[in-house]
């Protein structure tokens, strides 16, 4: 498999809304799909939209339709393996579950793809940390429109 | 040095103490590890080879290689990893074996042994050892748990992340809160749970040698549990004693246990989950990781683990292995080189890297010693991580009344560890009051589910490993 080689899913493994889609309303993507023994995902999303056919090692699917944009299963899934996309701003956003120590609000942040390289700057639009996400913090990260497929990480500046 | 703040973890400082290395006073908090304290302090050299005088640092953390061990107190052999640090106490670095005959002043002779007698004796407090206590208190059983560690959990007690699995098996809970979990749960159920005691010896009429604070005791079970778990494997390089070279569980213990700094710069071996799961939680703590080096060609992590180190930069290099550490007395630097699928290093492919620190993350082995001294059976099925107790689906070894689970039966993760723990101490169970419809339910149920959770891909290596294994197990007798 590719993706076992370079260490992430290529975009080509993920499934992605329509362009309609992602200017309506934030939408959750989800990157699992290596049939791993896990579910939480499916229980923590309080519209029913993520569901895994089969058992607990396959992988989750998420209808884009129900989906609502809430941004709970970010909080919930243990591989921090799923991202909102949104384009309803007229902007884009991208929001990353994190664990790390949590950048400052409207900070400038180098923004970078799924392998670490920089693709781009933007700015921290915002920051959840809610007590029902236990300690993960959700960070949206604002950015050029064409740039919310491939960003997944950033970097604070020194 | 001390970390100050985490992202994850709040560390609960209790009082400050001082100690004696070598003469000089030494800080060191309440609860802190003797090994802990001094690395704390910038003292990684804990001995000297006996011949040669390298330095010698600790490498497990948690009690099961002996690298670390010191003399205490005037007592040689101490593993200072899980003794913790007390005021005014003395500590040495041990330079030269202790058994020349002027030195060795015999065997410890006990005058009393106490025998303590109980329905079940568990060894070791992880996962696997807490959920059987649980689920044969349930049945009202009131088991006994001994645990080496002065903390009970295993290895939960230093997992900052939310585990995987499904809402049975605790997903999505961080490790050091499903500790907390178990360990109140067993509380509250009335086990009776000893800390800082060794099991030392599994003698016939399934009697245990304990020692527990220089105080030796038998302990006489009607049936036995052993949940030791693993220890982490070593892999051979020039340097590999330095201090500075750890698992990459010691890290681990070091920092989120403890909440002290391993290193400034950290080279991570070994990409499957405890590799890239160490690497993720160095960044958590504020420390750079260089590298990920992996042998492999491929990822052996779950993707979605390596996929959050990927993208905050850090490089994982394929079909790479070290060659070389370098320093002193502590690592200066590491050399890790690309390999072909032979094995062999290619030359010219030399990378030389500046860290301190290098965290071995290539296996683990499980913990047998308590039950090949026993003289239960045993195989060897590299699957499931080396030399294996022979065992039934219900978990008992050939030794009739005894029974393993968790990392010791084969390595695996807590989910399995904790499935196995129930299946043991419910099959204890029924042997002790006797065969019971709804234990017999609950078993039949824990099982399904672990054969659910083996399913997958990942499951695939133990799913050929338990094949091998009760397949010998039957030729053996053990059905
Ligand atoms: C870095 C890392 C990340 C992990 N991530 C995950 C994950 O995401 N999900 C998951 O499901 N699993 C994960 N695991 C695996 C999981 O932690 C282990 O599989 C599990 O802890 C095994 O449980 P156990 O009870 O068998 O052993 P342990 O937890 O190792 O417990 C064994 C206990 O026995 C004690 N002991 C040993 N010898 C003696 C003796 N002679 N006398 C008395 N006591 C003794 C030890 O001190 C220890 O406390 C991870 C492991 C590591 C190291
Ligand atoms: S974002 Fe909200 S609605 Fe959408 S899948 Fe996640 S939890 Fe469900
Ligand atoms: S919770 Fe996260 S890691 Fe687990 S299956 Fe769902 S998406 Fe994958
Ligand atoms: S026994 Fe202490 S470091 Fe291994």
């Amino acid at each position: 498999m590719e993706y076992t080689k370079k260490g992430y899913f290529l975009e080509k493994h993920i499934k992605f809304p329509s362009k309609k889609r992602l200017r309506e309303k934030p939408v959750a993507i989800i990157e699992c799909t290596q049939n791993i023994p896990c579910n939480p995902c499916v229980e923590a999303c309080p519209f029913g939209a993520i569901t895994i056919e089969g058992n607990i090692n396959s992988s989750p699917e998420v209808n884009f339709e129900t989906c609502t944009g809430c941004g709970f299963c970010l909080g919930i899934c243990p591989g921090l393996a799923i991202f909102l996309m949104d384009l309803s701003k007229g902007y884009g956003l991208v929001t990353i579950p994190y664990e790390l120590f949590p950048p400052d609000k409207g900070e400038p942040v180098d923004l970078l793809d799924r392998s670490g390289q920089k693709v781009g700057e933007g700015t921290i639009e915002q920051i959840r940390n809610l007590k029902k996400y236990d300690r993960t913090i959700l960070v949206t990260l604002k950015m050029d429109e064409k740039l919310i497929k491939i960003v997944r990480g950033f970097r604070r500046k020194k | 040095m001390r970390l100050k703040k985490h992202p994850i973890l709040k560390f609960k400082r209790k009082k400050e103490i001082t100690f004696f290395y070598e003469g000089q006073p030494i800080i060191a908090y309440e609860d802190e590890p003797i090994a802990a304290a001094l690395h704390a302090a910038g003292i990684t050299t804990l001995s000297e080879s006996f011949r040669f005088h390298r330095a010698r640092g600790f490498f497990c953390a948690i009690g099961k290689c002996a690298s670390c061990v010191m003399e205490v107190d005037g007592v040689s052999n101490v593993k200072t990893c899980i003794v913790p640090a007390m005021q005014g106490m003395k500590v040495k670095k041990q330079i030269k074996a202790k058994v020349s005959p002027e030195e060795f002043s015999g065997p410890k002779v006990f005058k009393q042994t106490p025998v303590i007698k109980t329905d079940f004796a568990i060894v070791g407090g992880g996962p696997a050892g807490l959920s059987a206590a649980i689920y044969a208190a349930r049945f009202g059983i009131k088991p006994m748990i001994i645990e080496e560690n002065f903390l009970m959990g295993g290895q939960l007690i230093k997992q900052t992340h939310k585990f995987f699995g499904s809402k049975s098996h605790y997903a999505s809970i961080r490790g050091i809160d499903i500790a907390k979990i178990l360990i109140n749960d067993a509380q509250e159920k009335g086990v009776d749970i000893w800390t800082s005691s060794s099991v030392v010896g599994f003698f016939s009429g399934n009697t245990l040698g304990v020692i527990k604070e220089g105080q030796y005791y038998k302990v006489k079970a009607k049936t036995i549990l052993i949940s030791t778990g693993a220890s982490e494997k070593s892999i051979s390089f020039p340097g590999n004693d330095l201090p500075g070279v750890y698992g990459a569980g010691a890290i681990q213990t070091l920092m989120n246990v403890y909440g002290i700094i391993p290193g400034k710069r950290v080279l991570i071996l070994g990409a499957g989950n405890i590799g890239v799961i160490v690497a993720y939680q160095l960044l958590q703590a504020g420390i750079e990781v260089v590298a990920v080096a992996e042998a492999l060609p491929r990822i052996g992590a779950y993707i979605v683990h390596s996929a959050k180190l990927k993208r905050l930069g850090v490089p994982i290099f394929t079909s790479h292995t070290i060659s070389h550490v370098f320093g002193k007395d502590r690592v200066e630097q590491a050399e890790i080189v690309e390999i072909n699928n032979k094995w062999q290093k290619i030359s010219g492919t030399e990378k030389r890297l500046d860290v301190d620190t290098v965290g071995l993350a290539v296996g683990l082995s499980p913990s047998v010693e308590i039950l090949s001294q026993a003289g239960a059976n045993m195989t060897y099925i590299p699957e499931l991580g080396g030399y294996i107790t022979l065992h039934n689906i219900n978990m008992e070894t050939s030794i009739p009344g005894t029974f393993i689970a968790g990392d010791i039966s084969g390595i695996e993760e807590a989910s399995s560890a904790m499935l196995e723990g129930r299946i043991a101490g419910l099959n204890a169970t029924n042997k002790i009051i006797g065969e019971n419809k709804e234990i017999e339910q609950e078993i039949t149920k824990n099982q399904k589910e672990l054969v659910e959770l083996r399913e997958g891909p990942f499951g695939e290596k133990i799913r050929i490993g338990n094949q091998k294994l009760y397949k010998e197990a039957e030729n053996n007798g053990i059905y």
